[in-house]
C-alpha cells in the first residue's frame, strides 16, 4: 500500500503540471485581459504593464517563466491587486476556507452519518422516510436561496446570530455558525443517503450475519462490524467533496462576506487576473489530489477485506 | 459588550508566513470575538462600512475607482481637499495664487507632518507627481494630470522626469506649470491621483511601502490592517494636522460585492454605512431602515453608445430615431425608482460652473409623436418592411443593465415591426474590450466624472480621445469648440463654448442617453457630518457622533 | 461542486439480460413515492412544453403600469409580476422549460461521452485504461467554476439559444467524468462474464462488443445516476446565473429567476417563491424517481 501511495504522489506531479499548463492556456485564450476596464488605459501604459507582468512574451515563454517561479515557491504577483503577491492573497484566504470546509464536513459527517444509520436501522419506517425526505430537500435547496434566507431571518430579524463577516479582524466562532450551517446542509443530505444505503448493504452482508450468528450484542454488531464497512463509500465521497467545498464556496463567501479562496477564484477569473487564477487552481488541484489520496488510504485501511489479508 | 482587547498578533501575512494565517486563526476563537458588532459604535467611536468592492491597491497612484477613493482619501490629504459637502477647500495647501495667463499655479503649504513625525512638504509633492508621471510608472490614471506642462511627454518617456512642470520652490512652496489654462485645477487637486506619497518611505521600501508596517500617512487615518477581500482597518492618525477635530477612532471597510448582503448587514446593525443599495428596493429599505436612506444626484450618466463607424449607426437619422423613441422616463421612474433623472443631455445637471442648457432637440415632445417621427426618420434612411433594421445590442450582464436593455428593446421594436433588436450579454472585461475596439453596434455604457467639471463628459466624444471615444464620433466643429474651451480662462465663456459643443453632440446623437444616476447610500441617522453631495465623497474626517 | 455523488462502490452490481427491465418496471410501480414522482415529472414536462405556448402572456411582454405587483387575480397575474413588469407565470413556465432542457441535454451529453469513454476504458483495460483514467484525473483537478467561466467566454455567439447550447455542453463536459468512472467500474465487472466470452468466440470485434453487449448492460446504474444528476445540473445552472454567467436575456431559467429573485427578497418575495417552489418540486420528483429506479433495478435494496 505504501508503494501505491508513493506511486500516486509521484503521478500527482505531472498531473498538476498538465493542469497548470491547461489552465494557463485556457485563461489566456479567453477574451479580455487584466487591464481592460471601462476607462481605457492609455496604450503606452498598457504596454508597460504587459511588459512588467511578462504578458508580451510568447505564451510558451510565459508558461516556462511561471513554472520556473513555482519551483521557487513563487506564485507571482497578482495582476489586479497591485500591492500583493498571489501567495499573500491565498494565504489570507486559505485559513477561513479551511476552517469552513473542515467544520462543515465534520458536522456533515457527524450528523449525516448519524441520520443515515438511524434511517438504515429503521428502514421503511417513519424515521426512514423522514430522514430521506429531509435529505432530498437538503440537496434541492441551493445555497444561494438558503444563505440569504438564514441571513435574513436568523441574522437580521431575530438577531440570534451575526449576519455576516467575522468579528472584524478576528475569528469569532459565532460568526461562522451560519456559514458552516449553510455549507453543511447539502453535505448532510448526501452523506445521510450514502450512509443509509451502505449501512443497509452492510447489515445484510455475510460478515454481519456471521457476527450475529456468533451471538455478539447488537450494538457491537452495528458499531464494530457494520459501521466500518458502511463508512467506506462515505469516506470515498468525503475526500474530494472536501476539496470542492473548500474552493467552491463562492456563494457562501459572497453572501456571508467572508475572506475565502472560493470567492477569489470566481472574481479573479472574471477579472482575468491570470496569476491569481492559476494560484487558486493550483491550490485546488493539490487539495483534490491530496484528499483523494487520503480518502483512498483511509478506505484501504478501514476495508475489512484488505485488513484481514 | 464593552471594549475588546486588541488581537494577540498582527494577522498580515508576509511572503514567508504562508501558515502564519492558520496559526492566527486558531488563536482568537473565544471571548470578545464572539460578541455582536455594533456598526456605528458611539462608545468605541468606530464605524463599519460596506464598501462597493475590494480595492486594487492602497497606493493612491494605482487607484482607479470610487471605492478605493473612499479608503485612500481618508489616509492622505492632497493640496486641496473636500469639506463635507464635497466642495474643494484648502488641504495641505493653505492658499494658492494663479498667474495672469492662468498657466502657473503656486501653492503655499502649511506646516504638517507624516504620521512618523517627518515633515510633509513640497518635496514630497514634487516626488509624488514625478513618480506618478515617470516613464516607468504603471499608474493607469496618470493621464488625468496631462494638463500639467510636459506631463504627457514625460509619461510617454519622450522627456526626462525633471522636465515635469511641478517644482518645489522651497519646503513650503510648490509651483505647477500648465499646458493650457485649467480653471478647474483646484477641483483636480483634490482627486485621489494627486494625493502625496511619502518620499522617504517610498525610497526606502519601494512598492512594499503600503504595508501596514511601513506605511506613513498625512491624513486623518492610517492603515492598521488589510485582510484581502475582507476588511481594511483604518485607525486614527494623531499626527494629522486637524486630528483634534476628528471624531471617530476606527474605520472598517468591507468589500461588499453582493449589494443585498450589504443591506442585510446594515439592517442587522452590524454596519453603519453602506455605499450603495439596490435602487428598486428603496421603498422597503425606507420602511426597514427609517432615516438611513440617502439619495443624491450623482455625476454619472448611463447611456448607449452607438458605433458611428459602421452601419446602421453611421447614419445620423437612425441614431436620432433610436434616441427619441427610447422611453428614458419609464426607465428612470420604474426601473430605477430612486428619483433618477431621465437624461436629455450629455452633461448631468448641477455640475459646477455650467448652466446645462443643452438638450436633445425633441425633448419636450410626447412619446407618441416621437415614435412617429422616429419611424419617418428610419424610412427616410431607407429602412422599411422590405429592408428591416436589424442590430445587436451588447450589454453588460450585471447590475441593472439587463433590466434596462429589455425595456430599450421593447421601445425600439415599438417603432415599427421591421425593427429587430437582438440582445447579447457580455462579461465586464469582454464588454469593455469590445467597446474600445469598436467591435459592437450599440452597447450599454456609463461614465463617472473624475471631478466636478463638464469637461469630463465632453472628453468622451473628442476625436483625440482614441478608444475611449467608443462611438468613433468625429466632428471637427465639436473638437474645435472643446479645444477652445480648454484655452479659455474665463469661466463663463468657457461654459458657453462647452455648451455649444454639447449641443452639437446631442444633435448628432452618437450616444442615446439613458439616465443620470443617483448615489444611493444607507447611513446611520446618528452619523453627523455626512452630507449628500454631487461627487458622493464623504470624508470620515468630518463625521460626528450625534445623540451619543 | 460535489461531483462524486454516487460512485461505483455503492451502485448496484452489473445487471445481466433484458428480462430484468420488466421486473424493474413492476417493482417501480409498487413504490408509491416513485409513481407519484413519475406523474409529477410528466406533468412538469408537459407544462414546460405547452405552458409557454398556451399561457396568455409571453415572457417579454412588459406591462408598464403593473411593475412588481404581488400575486393577484387582476389580469390573471397569479404569481405576480417582476420588477420589469413581466408576468411571473409566463416566466416561471418558460424558466421551467429551459431548466429541464438544460438538465436533460447536459445529462445526455454527459451520458454519451461518459458511457462511451468509460466502457472503452473499462473493456480494454491495461495501458489504455490507465491513460484514459489519467486524463479523467487531470480534468477532475480543474475547478468546475473556472472551467465553465472560461468556456463560456471563449466561444461567443450572438444567438442566445446557441449560448444556451454551450451551457449544456459546458456542464455536460464536467459531469461526464463521474459517469465515465461509474461505467468503467461496471464494465470491469462485466468484461469477464460468459456472455462477453461468447461474443468474442463468435468473432465480434472489440468495439462491437463494447457497444452492443456491454453498454446495454450498464445502462441500469447509468439511468439512475442520470436521473439523479439532472437536479445537480439544474442547481449548477442556478449557480452560474448567480455569478452572471447563466442563461442570458431574453431567455430565462429557473436558476436565473431564483438568482434574480433572491436579490428582491425584501421587496418582491413572490419573485423568489414561485421559481424556487417550482424548482423544488421538480428536483424532489426527480430525486424520488431516481431513488425509485435504483431500488427497482437492484433487487436487494428493497
Amino acid at each position: 500500500m505504501l508503494a501505491q501511495a508513493l506511486r500516486r504522489t509521484l503521478l500527482a506531479i505531472p498531473t498538476v503540471l498538465v493542469v497548470i499548463i491547461g489552465a494557463f492556456l485556457l485563461m489566456h485564450a479567453a477574451p479580455g485581459g487584466p487591464f481592460t476596464s471601462q476607462r481605457q488605459v492609455p496604450e503606452v501604459i498598457e504596454r508597460r504593464l504587459e511588459r512588467h507582468y511578462g504578458l508580451d512574451l510568447p505564451i510558451g515563454d510565459q508558461i516556462v517563466r511561471y513554472v520556473g517561479g513555482l519551483l521557487h515557491g513563487d506564485l507571482g504577483p497578482s495582476m489586479k491587486y497591485r500591492d500583493k503577491t498571489v501567495a499573500q492573497i491565498i494565504a489570507e484566504g486559505a485559513p477561513t476556507s479551511a476552517v469552513l470546509g473542515f467544520s462543515a464536513m465534520a458536522l456533515a459527517l457527524a450528523i449525516g452519518a448519524g441520520l443515515g444509520i438511524l434511517a438504515a436501522l429503521r428502514q421503511n419506517r417513519a424515521q426512514d422516510y423522514f430522514v430521506m425526505a429531509m435529505a432530498i430537500i437538503g440537496v434541492c435547496l441551493p445555497a444561494l436561496v438558503v444563505g440569504p434566507l438564514l441571513q435574513m431571518y436568523l441574522g437580521v430579524d431575530l438577531r440570534w446570530l451575526p449576519s455576516s463577516g467575522l468579528y472584524r479582524d478576528e475569528f469569532g466562532l459565532r460568526y461562522l455558525i451560519l456559514p458552516i450551517l449553510t455549507l453543511s446542509l447539502p453535505l448532510i443530505a448526501v452523506i445521510s443517503r450514502l450512509m443509509r444505503a451502505s449501512m443497509i448493504e452492510a447489515l445484510r452482508s455475510n460478515a454481519i450475519r456471521t457476527a450475529r450468528a456468533k451471538g455478539l450484542p447488537e450494538w457491537q454488531v452495528i458499531v464494530k462490524h457494520a459501521l466500518p464497512i458502511a463508512l467506506l463509500p462515505v469516506i470515498s465521497y468525503a475526500g474530494p467533496a472536501l476539496a470542492g467545498v473548500m474552493s467552491g464556496s463562492f456563494v457562501i463567501e459572497t453572501v456571508y462576506q467572508l475572506p475565502g479562496i472560493g470567492k477569489q477564484l470566481v472574481l479573479a477569473a472574471q477579472q482575468r487576473d491570470y496569476t491569481l487564477v492559476m494560484g487558486v487552481v493550483l491550490v485546488y488541484s493539490f487539495l483534490i489530489i491530496a484528499f483523494n489520496l487520503a480518502s483512498d488510504i483511509m478506505y484501504r485501511v478501514l476495508d475489512p477485506r484488505t485488513r484481514a489479508s | 459588550m464593552g471594549r475588546c482587547l486588541p488581537p494577540p498578533q498582527p494577522f498580515w501575512i508576509n511572503r514567508r508566513g504562508l501558515f502564519a494565517g492558520a496559526a492566527g486563526a486558531g488563536a482568537a476563537l473565544g471571548g470578545c470575538a464572539n460578541s455582536q458588532i455594533i456598526g456605528f459604535d458611539k462608545r468605541a467611536k468606530s464605524l463599519d462600512i460596506c464598501n462597493n468592492a475590494e480595492p486594487d491597491s492602497l497606493d493612491p497612484q494605482m487607484c482607479t475607482s470610487a471605492w478605493e477613493n473612499n479608503i485612500v482619501g481618508n489616509m492622505f490629504i492632497g493640496l486641496m481637499t473636500e469639506d463635507a459637502d464635497g466642495h474643494p477647500i484648502p488641504g495641505m495647501a493653505e492658499h494658492y495664487e494663479i498667474s495672469d495667463d492662468g498657466l502657473t499655479w503656486t501653492f503655499f503649504l502649511r506646516r504638517a507632518q507624516w504620521s512618523d513625525g517627518r515633515a510633509c512638504n513640497a518635496h514630497d509633492f514634487q516626488f509624488s507627481y514625478r513618480r506618478l508621471l515617470a516613464a516607468q510608472s504603471l499608474s493607469t490614471y496618470a493621464s488625468l494630470l496631462y494638463p500639467i506642462k510636459n506631463a504627457e511627454a514625460v509619461n510617454s518617456g519622450r522627456l526626462p522626469v525633471e522636465d515635469l512642470g511641478v517644482t518645489a520652490i522651497d519646503d513650503l512652496t510648490l509651483e505647477i506649470k500648465l499646458e493650457h489654462p485649467a480653471p478647474y485645477l483646484a477641483q483636480l487637486m483634490k482627486h485621489y491621483i494627486t494625493l502625496p506619497t511619502p518620499k522617504h518611505i517610498v525610497l526606502k521600501h519601494g512598492d512594499d511601502w503600503v504595508h501596514p508596517d511601513n506605511i506613513v500617512v498625512n491624513g486623518p487615518y492610517t492603515l492598521k490592517r488589510w485582510w484581502s477581500n475582507y476588511i481594511v482597518h483604518l485607525e486614527r492618525n494623531p499626527r494629522f494636522f486637524d486630528a483634534s477635530n476628528v471624531a471617530l477612532d476606527n474605520l472598517y471597510f468591507y468589500p461588499s460585492n453582493d449589494v443585498n448582503a450589504a443591506a442585510r448587514k446594515v439592517m442587522s446593525g452590524e454596519a453603519g454605512w453602506s455605499t450603495r443599495f439596490a435602487s428598486n428596493q428603496v421603498a422597503d429599505l425606507r420602511k426597514a431602515l427609517p432615516g438611513y436612506v440617502r439619495i443624491a444626484p450623482f455625476l454619472v450618466c448611463n447611456y448607449f453608445s452607438l458605433n458611428c463607424t459602421k452601419a446602421p449607426f453611421n447614419d445620423v437619422r437612425v441614431r436620432q430615431a433610436l434616441a427619441m423613441s427610447y422611453d428614458r422616463d419609464f426607465v428612470a421612474t420604474q426601473i430605477y425608482r430612486t428619483g433618477e433623472r431621465p437624461a436629455y443631455s450629455l452633461v448631468p445637471p448641477g455640475i459646477a460652473n455650467y448652466p446645462g442648457s443643452a438638450r436633445y432637440g425633441w425633448s419636450g415632445q410626447p412619446m407618441a409623436a416621437r415614435r412617429e417621427a422616429a419611424e419617418r426618420l428610419l424610412r427616410a434612411a431607407g429602412y422599411g418592411p422590405n429592408n428591416p433594421l436589424r442590430f445587436e445590442f451588447s450589454l453588460l450582464a450585471t447590475s441593472d443593465n439587463p433590466r434596462v436593455a429589455v425595456v430599450a428593446q421593447a421601445d425600439w421594436r415599438a417603432i415599427a415591426p421591421w425593427v429587430v433588436v437582438e440582445l447579447h450579454s457580455f462579461e465586464a472585461q469582454v464588454h469593455y474590450a469590445n467597446l474600445q475596439a469598436r467591435n459592437y453596434q450599440i452597447g450599454s455604457a456609463a461614465w463617472v466624472a473624475d471631478f466636478n467639471d463638464a469637461r469630463n463628459f465632453l472628453y468622451l466624444l473628442e476625436t483625440r480621445s482614441g478608444p475611449q471615444n467608443t462611438p468613433g464620433y468625429s466632428n471637427a466643429a465639436f473638437d474645435q469648440l472643446v479645444l477652445a474651451s480648454d484655452n479659455e480662462g474665463d469661466v463663463d465663456k468657457r461654459a458657453q463654448l462647452m455648451t455649444q459643443a454639447e449641443q452639437i453632440s446631442l444633435d448628432d446623437a452618437p450616444f442615446c442617453m439613458s439616465v443620470f444616476l443617483n448615489s444611493n447610500n444607507l447611513v446611520h441617522p446618528d452619523l453627523g457630518g455626512y452630507e449628500d453631495n454631487l461627487e458622493d465623497i464623504h470624508r470620515a474626517r468630518w463625521f460626528r457622533i450625534k445623540n451619543g | 461542486m460535489t461531483d462524486l455523488l454516487y460512485d461505483d462502490v455503492i451502485m448496484p452490481r452489473a445487471i445481466r439480460g433484458r428480462s430484468l427491465w420488466e421486473d424493474a418496471r413492476r417493482r417501480l410501480m409498487r413504490n408509491p413515492a416513485a409513481v407519484v414522482s413519475l406523474y409529477v415529472v410528466a406533468i412538469l414536462v408537459l407544462l414546460a412544453i405547452f405552458g409557454p405556448i398556451l399561457w396568455i402572456y409571453k415572457i417579454d411582454e412588459i406591462f408598464r403600469d403593473r411593475v412588481a405587483i404581488a400575486p393577484t387575480f387582476d389580469h390573471l397575474h397569479i404569481f405576480g409580476t417582476d420588477t420589469e413588469g413581466r408576468d411571473m407565470v409566463a416566466r416561471t413556465l418558460f424558466g421551467l422549460r429551459i431548466s429541464l432542457l438544460v438538465g436533460f441535454a447536459a445529462t445526455l451529453v454527459a451520458l454519451t461521452i461518459g458511457v462511451a469513454y468509460g466502457a472503452i476504458a473499462g473493456f480494454f483495460g491495461g495501458a489504455v485504461d490507465e491513460f484514459m483514467m489519467r486524463i479523467v484525473d487531470v480534468l477532475y483537478a480543474i475547478p468546475f467554476i473556472f472551467f465553465v467561466i472560461v468556456l463560456m467566454t471563449l466561444i461567443d455567439t450572438p444567438d442566445p439559444f446557441v449560448k444556451l447550447m454551450l451551457i449544456f455542453m459546458a456542464i455536460g463536459a464536467v459531469e461526464w467524468l463521474t459517469m465515465a468512472r461509474i461505467v468503467r467500474g461496471q464494465t470491469i465487472a462485466l468484461r469477464n462474464m460468459e456472455f462477453v466470452e461468447a461474443a468474442r468466440a463468435a468473432g465480434a470485434r472489440p468495439m462491437e462488443i463494447v457497444f452492443r453487449h456491454i453498454v446495454p448492460n450498464v445502462l441500469g446504474p447509468v439511468v439512475v445516476y442520470a436521473t439523479l444528476n439532472i437536479p445537480v445540473i439544474i442547481l449548477a445552472e442556478s449557480f452560474l446565473s448567480f455569478i452572471g454567467l447563466g442563461v442570458q436575456e431574453p431567455l430565462t431559467s429557473l436558476g436565473r429567476l431564483i438568482s434574480d429573485g433572491s436579490g428582491q427578497m425584501i421587496n418582491a418575495p413572490w419573485m423568489l417563491v414561485t421559481p424556487a417552489a417550482t424548482m423544488l418540486i421538480a428536483l424532489l420528483a426527480m430525486n424520488f424517481l431516481g431513488d425509485g429506479l435504483r431500488d427497482a433495478l437492484d433487487p436487494k435494496d428493497r
